[in-house]
């Protein structure tokens, strides 16, 4: 995509902290941005803030001092229902865990966050759903329940979920961690066609060196610090 | 909207086992509570059904309420009688006809002249005490239950001989007399008739039948001694809850003490009134311990469904959504069991009903239930906002939970 690329969304100096009493740093002073059409890889030991980081970029937490932007807007003074607006319009999660609703299909599970939106009839829904698995490699097992289906599979589907609204940026907390070698290749080869043909920004946290360094761009987290 | 139903339908359908113990909950709360209703409020209309075909809507008696002005009290206002006695005699209701012909004029129902005076009944060497009661069998039919309850003759028979009598079944037996037997009566004025049983009575309650007699208002007039007494006027009203305020017309009319259905059985109709007190009171405990129930099942499913509720929470739902699927699915609880407690609720009412039961004092009877949509609908009215506040209380609480911390205790 030789669109330039433009900030989706923006932490500065941000810090997190839990607890009253003994407070507990989960992030300290962190200054990031995610451009589109960046693959970013997170690595860092464990502990070190990585998930709080990206829940922090997702706006699944809100920082105790600094600033989030999103596609430029501040996301400070957002209440709780706009920044699930937020997260439902332009933001995709896919966590290390696939979770998936249990009682759904493949397909209504990829479907879901879609009929939340409500800008799709039933029938675009369908299609889009089933365009969604097809193009992760899950050509006709939208019916399935996750219960009926394996690990990379599950893991694929939650992915078709996360790209459900078309989000302009993929958060994916260790998406390969639970997959063989084979799935997580699978899950990298899918991130990056989106990163390159439909510019899109990924996020993933990851503990696989090897991974990290086939991402546009890595970033360190030591301590809830950012060193590289 | 649609989404919120599909999740809470698959959760509710996915948890069989749960949704039908909570459905169940609600089903007996909502069964027994119609049942009780049914059965509480059967028993009083036909009690009160009873106790208003038995006796006369309002009795016209010829008493006064206090006694009369004395003609010397109109003329000199120094002059108060007190402590004045009535005569030995029953003073009868003066002009008896022309005030029922008055009463009639403007009555929507109807009236008869009764004479109740009281004997000793003789036969066969055995005496016993009864309330002979002289009527008029053509207008009896239309003011009580009396030609109904005739057995082995009619009421007609009245007229067949001079000096007929109908006696209550069990009197008749008591005495050993029967039908065609030839009785003697004396009354305490002095009077001994001979008189002939033309019919028996029974109304099912004891105590009448043990002493009830009756005859033609000139033979208990000729009883009690004074030719045209009559001491009662006997009136049936179309409606009966329009007869206080008739007794109180009759009242202001003639003088004379009228005394309605209500007013005779007061203390009666205000014990019903704590009685649906306590039946309200019982349906609600019942209906309120079948919430907890329903509350148990939300707390669970929401307690089980706290990673599903993360992740909802992540993609992107309102915490409105997320709230209203738990919700929706315990008034789907609610509104099933209600469903179920009502077929449950109307099948316990027919068996209830159908159940005999044997008393020494009166006929063998069913249980009356009382069927009216009234009873359903309030059932299940609390019944709903019962289940809806066992489920919003988990559901709002579930709904809040911070979707990051769960999140990271999970993966
Ligand atoms: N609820 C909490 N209470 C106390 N400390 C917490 C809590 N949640 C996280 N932490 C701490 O915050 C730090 C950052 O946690 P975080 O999950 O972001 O690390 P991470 O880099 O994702 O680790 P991992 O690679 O194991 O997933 C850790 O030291 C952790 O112990
Ligand atoms: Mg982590």
């Amino acid at each position: 995509m030789s669109e330039p690329q433009r900030p989706l969304i923006e932490l500065r100096r941000v810090t997190k902290t839990i607890g009253d009493g003994v407070a507990t740093t989960l992030v300290r002073d962190i200054d990031v941005v995610i451009r589109s059409g960046e693959f970013v890889a997170v690595t860092g030991p464990s502990g070190s803030g990585k998930s709080s980081l990206l829940y922090l970029l997702g706006l699944l937490d809100v920082p105790t001092s600094g600033e989030v932007l999103v596609e430029g807007r501040s996301a400070g003074n957002l209440g709780e229902p706009e920044r699930a607006r937020i997260r439902l319009e332009t933001l995709g999660f896919v966590f290390q865990f696939h979770f998936l609703l249990p009682e759904f299909s493949a397909l209504a599970n990829v479907t879901l966050p879609m009929r939340a939106l409500g800008r799709l009839d039933d029938a675009a829904m369908r299609k889009r759903g089933e365009a969604l698995l097809a193009s992760l490699g899950l050509e006709g097992q939208g019916h399935k329940l996750p219960g009926q289906m394996s690990g990379g599979q599950r893991q694929r589907v939650a992915i078709a979920r996360a790209l459900a609204n078309e989000p302009h940026v993929i958060l994916a907390d260790e998406p390969t961690g639970n997959l063989d070698t084979r799935s997580s290749e699978q899950v990298l080869a899918i991130f990056r066609k989106l990163v390159d043909e439909t510019g899109r920004a990924i996020v993933m946290v990851t503990h696989d060196l090897d991974l990290a360094a086939r991402a546009d761009r890595q970033i360190r987290v030591v301590d809830g610090r950012i060193v590289v | 909207m649609r989404l919120v139903l599909d999740i809470a339908l698959t959760h509710v359908i996915s948890r069989v086992r749960q949704t039908l113990v909570g459905m169940l909950g609600v089903a007996m709360g909502v069964g027994f509570s119609v049942m009780m209703a049914a059965l509480m409020e059967g028993s009083q209309r036909d009690f009160v059904t009873q106790l208003v075909d038995s006796l006369p809507h309002i009795t016209v008696s010829d008493e006064r309420r206090s006694p009369p002005r004395q003609p010397a009290e109109d003329a000199y206002a120094a002059v108060e009688f007190s402590g004045l006695r009535t005569p030995v005699t029953r003073a009868g209701i003066k002009n008896p006809y022309a005030i029922i012909a008055s009463i009639e004029s403007w009555l929507d129902g109807a009236v008869a002249p009764s004479v109740a005076s009281r004997a000793v009944i003789r036969f066969a060497g055995r005496d016993t005490a009864a309330n002979v009661t002289g009527i008029d069998p053509r207008r009896e039919a239309a003011v009580s239950k009396l030609p109904t309850q005739i057995r082995q003759g009619t009421l007609d028979s009245l007229y067949k001989s001079s000096n007929a009598i109908i006696l209550g079944d069990k009197l008749a037996a008591r005495i050993g007399a029967r039908v065609g037997n030839t009785i003697t009566l004396a009354s305490g004025t002095g009077q001994v008739l001979t008189c002939t049983v033309v019919a028996l009575l029974h109304t099912g309650v004891s105590q009448s039948d043990e002493t009830q007699a009756f005859t033609l208002i000139k033979t208990a007039q000729i009883l009690a001694g004074q030719t045209a007494l009559v001491n009662a006027i006997r009136v049936r009203v179309r409606d009966i809850l329009e007869a206080r305020e008739i007794a109180a017309r009759i009242e202001a009319q003639t003088g004379y003490k009228s005394v309605s259905w209500q007013e005779a059985n007061e203390d009666l109709l205000s014990a019903f009134q704590i009685r649906n007190f306590v039946m309200y009171t019982v349906v609600g405990a019942i209906l309120l311990v079948a919430s907890f129930g329903t509350y148990n099942i939300i707390s669970t499913i929401t307690h089980e469904k706290t990673r599903d509720i993360a992740i909802m929470k992540s993609l992107g739902l309102a915490e409105g959504t997320v709230r209203s699927i738990f919700f929706v699915e315990a008034i789907v609880i609610g509104l099933a069991g209600t469903v179920l407690g009502w077929v449950l609720g109307f099948l316990l009412c027919l068996a209830l009903g159908t159940i005999e039961f044997k008393s020494p004092f009166v006929d063998a009877t069913r249980l009356p239930m009382y069927y009216t949509p009234v009873h359903y609908l309030l059932a299940a009215s609390v019944a709903l906002v019962a289940s809806g506040i066992a489920g919003y209380l988990p559901a709002r609480k579930a709904a809040s939970a911070h979707p990051v911390e769960i999140i990271r205790g999970a993966s």
